[in-house]
């Protein structure tokens, strides 16, 4: 039974969350409902004179029958699998070497946050120089090295050009996943280290056995923050590329922005977008699934 | 009573800052691009002048680039927010943004004699079904521009024909002046359609049969962008093309890394200015080649207008502030980027005096301008031809299968209307 205290608190709990909650059903809820009832109509502003029918599901389906819808999807999913497999793996080692006392490390932390405290688009315009094939950076460096005999292009070719924004990505986003391990790192009790130690086991030994298992929360945590924003990726294509050449770098997001702000198509844009949601939603299921078998010590 | 106090306070306020709304100043927003054409610079210098003259009106003005000029506008017009009251609109969007129903018609405010003082290709960057949709303004079209002293290293003259030019930037690539001659705007976007379409053009192709059925696979169009990718393969065509749009044509043009180039107007300027340009004062402006069995040339009409959104409160202000903009006196002043829209400045002898190449050749250049296709789906059309011409410079595709695919996306786009 809830006594009156126990309902007064209740009632001044909810006062408390009402303006939050109201503030976040008006720029949360509400858009994403509008946006889902838009993707049942036909609403195309280049054909008014067709008015604006209710199709049902037939935005879906025929963003889910295009080759192009996939062929986006396929990008994506390698940009996303092998920018984030080397950001986890450099983040990592940076981690552990911050992780370090040595002199200087308070200053080379700070350094390390430079790229992530770049806007994005300044980061994407940045590396568009560089890998600009007439005056870019990476072409003077190569050349003047003598690895390379001449100038070359490298946002023409699809294959390179992927790459090329992967960089873009992994140098900007590297700093964030190494300082949210680092973090976890710190919170690794030393005296599992020594204890280790006095067991006899190596540098390596313990790496493997107590790091690498304790940091996986962290690392899991990292790994799903990170999925998520590369799956949505645009702003870096958008500013290097423009989906090009020959749509090598056109990503899920890219083909919403594409149909929603491009064509006038804002029915199809928004029935995208609830499909790029969809699939991010059953990663973080999966994700948040496996972040439930933890390791004890 | 203190209550009281506080109640009148605020309705004391409230009265102050009305009254101040309304004898204050009427605020129009404009959107403008930083590209082609006026630089920011320049309609910054003609609003300050038109403030001046009107000190009842304020002016925000917004730059963004050209290739998010598109999407700002729909943003702004679909939201009906009012965010801007006068748009700077290309001549590709009338029928997409009439057809929205977010322009202002502005036919009935154009006085005849005006009307007729404006190039009809201008007047047309800015008409859909017969109306109008705003003031014309930025009169552009594309020039061809070579490096004075690269061809006369080879003995070369002005080129009148493509094949000329070809064999020009062989013996340039054989002699070692320079590495790749030519540089062009084939970047994925509107760019690479606008340049693959002046050679069609040039060579007299059509995109579409008479009854309307889309060609792009056969005959001309194919042929030119057969031309595009073998010259590119023989390193004439500066392989960074494909990255490459306005500005970066400008910036290898001006850096000395290409004999030859396509762009708009406000190159030329610029090309010869020594803080911009490493060839300052050889940069020629002449009239695009075109082909032997075609067209003496081809250029595409790059015409914008300054519209209104119907969301504007202040209709009749903004009016007052694009016919300014536009008017003769204003444009001749900044005739160094863009030309003026009227007719009869072109014997004006100010205009002569300031602008002699540029008005000599846009007087020949004019007898050749084209129009993109003008149809409320030419954003798709656009795209997906920039799509499948790039998948042929990239080599993904042959240009045979990129133009067949063309083909059959453009039927299924037009299906749908």
């Amino acid at each position: 039974m809830t006594t009156r205290l126990q309902k007064k608190e209740i009632y001044f709990a909810w006062a408390l969350i009402l303006p939050s909650f109201l503030f976040i059903a008006f720029i949360v809820f509400y858009p994403t409902a509008f946006s889902f009832v838009l993707s049942l109509f036909q609403v195309d502003l280049t054909r008014r004179a067709q008015g604006t029918p209710f199709v049902g599901l037939q935005n879906y389906a025929e963003v889910l029958r295009s080759s192009y819808f996939w062929s986006s999807m396929g990008r994506t999913a390698y940009f996303t699998v092998v920018s984030i497999a080397i950001e986890m793996v450099l983040g990592f080692l940076v981690a552990l070497l911050l992780n370090q006392k040595f002199w200087g490390r308070g200053i080379l932390r700070s350094l390390l946050l430079l790229p992530w405290a770049l806007p994005i688009t300044v980061d994407a315009i940045m590396w568009k120089w560089i890998f600009n094939a007439n005056y870019g950076a990476l072409n003077a460096f190569l050349t003047q090295v003598g690895i390379l005999p001449g100038y070359r292009p490298w946002l023409t070719q699809g294959w390179s050009a992927m790459h090329c924004v992967i960089i873009a990505d992994v140098w900007k986003v590297t700093p964030l996943v190494a300082l949210l391990l680092l973090a976890g790192l710190q919170t690794i009790p030393r005296e599992l280290y020594e204890a280790a130690l006095v067991d006899g086991a190596g540098r390596l030994t313990s790496l493997l056995k107590i790091t690498v298992p304790l940091l996986l929360p962290t690392a899991t945590v990292v790994l799903v923050l990170r999925t998520l924003d590369a799956f949505r990726v645009f702003d870096i294509v958008y500013v290097m590329t423009q989906g090009g050449p020959a749509n090598a770098t056109k990503v899920i997001s890219f083909l919403a922005y594409q149909e929603a702000f491009k064509f006038l198509h804002f029915s199809k844009g928004a029935a995208l977008s609830f499909v790029i949601t969809m699939v991010v939603a059953i990663f973080a299921y999966f994700y948040t699934k496996s972040m439930r078998k933890q390791i004890e010590y | 009573m203190r209550k009281k106090v506080l109640v009148i306070g605020f309705v004391g306020f409230l009265v102050l800052v009305l009254s101040g709304m309304a004898l204050g100043k009427v605020a129009i927003s404009g959107l403008f691009m930083k590209q082609a054409g006026y630089q920011e610079s320049d309609i910054r210098a003609m609003t300050e002048e038109f403030l001046k003259q009107n000190p009842d009106i304020e002016v925000n003005l917004s730059f963004v680039a050209y290739e998010e000029l598109h999407d700002k506008i729909v943003v702004a017009a679909a939201s009906g927010a009012g965010t801007y009251d006068v748009i700077l609109l290309d001549c590709i969007w009338p029928a997409e943004f009439a057809e929205a129903g977010w322009l202002l018609d502005v036919t009935d405010r154009l006085t005849p004699e005006d009307r007729a003082d404006i190039f009809p290709e201008v007047l047309s960057s800015v008409t859909y079904k017969g109306r109008l949709y705003g003031m014309p303004w930025l009169n552009d079209w594309q020039y061809f521009f070579y490096n004075k002293k690269m061809l006369a290293d080879i003995g070369g003259k002005e080129p009148q024909y493509w094949p000329e030019v070809m064999e020009y930037a062989e013996k340039m690539k054989a002699q070692g002046i320079v590495e790749y001659p030519i540089i062009d705007a084939w970047g994925q976007g509107e760019a690479v359609v606008i340049q693959w379409l002046q050679y069609v053009f040039a060579m007299d192709g059509k995109l579409f049969d008479e009854a309307g059925n889309p060609i792009m696979n056969q005959g001309k169009p194919l042929e030119a962008l057969k031309f595009m990718v073998d010259n590119m393969n023989k390193g004439l065509f500066n392989p960074a093309c494909i990255e490459s749009f306005y500005e970066e044509v400008r910036r290898v043009f001006s850096a000395g890394q290409a004999a030859f180039g396509l762009n708009w107007t406000y190159m030329y300027n610029l090309a010869n200015d020594p803080a911009e340009s490493q060839i300052a004062g050889n940069a020629v402006l002449a009239v695009i080649p075109g082909f032997p069995d075609g067209r003496r040339s081809a250029t595409c009409n790059g015409g914008m207008g300054l519209s209104i959104l119907n969301t504007s409160k202040y209709p009749d202000e903004a009016w007052k502030y694009v016919t300014y903009l536009s008017s003769r006196e204003v444009q001749k002043k900044y005739s160094q980027n863009a030309l003026p829209i009227w007719k009869s400045l072109y014997d004006d002898p100010e205009l002569v005096a300031q602008q002699p190449e540029v008005v000599k050749v846009a007087k020949e250049q004019i007898r050749y301008v084209f129009d993109r296709p003008q149809v409320s789906w030419y954003s798709q059309f656009s795209l997906l031809l920039s799509e499948e011409l790039q998948a042929a410079l990239t080599g993904a595709k042959t240009p045979e299968k990129a133009m067949e695919d063309a083909v059959s996306r453009t039927k299924e786009v037009m299906a749908k209307y």
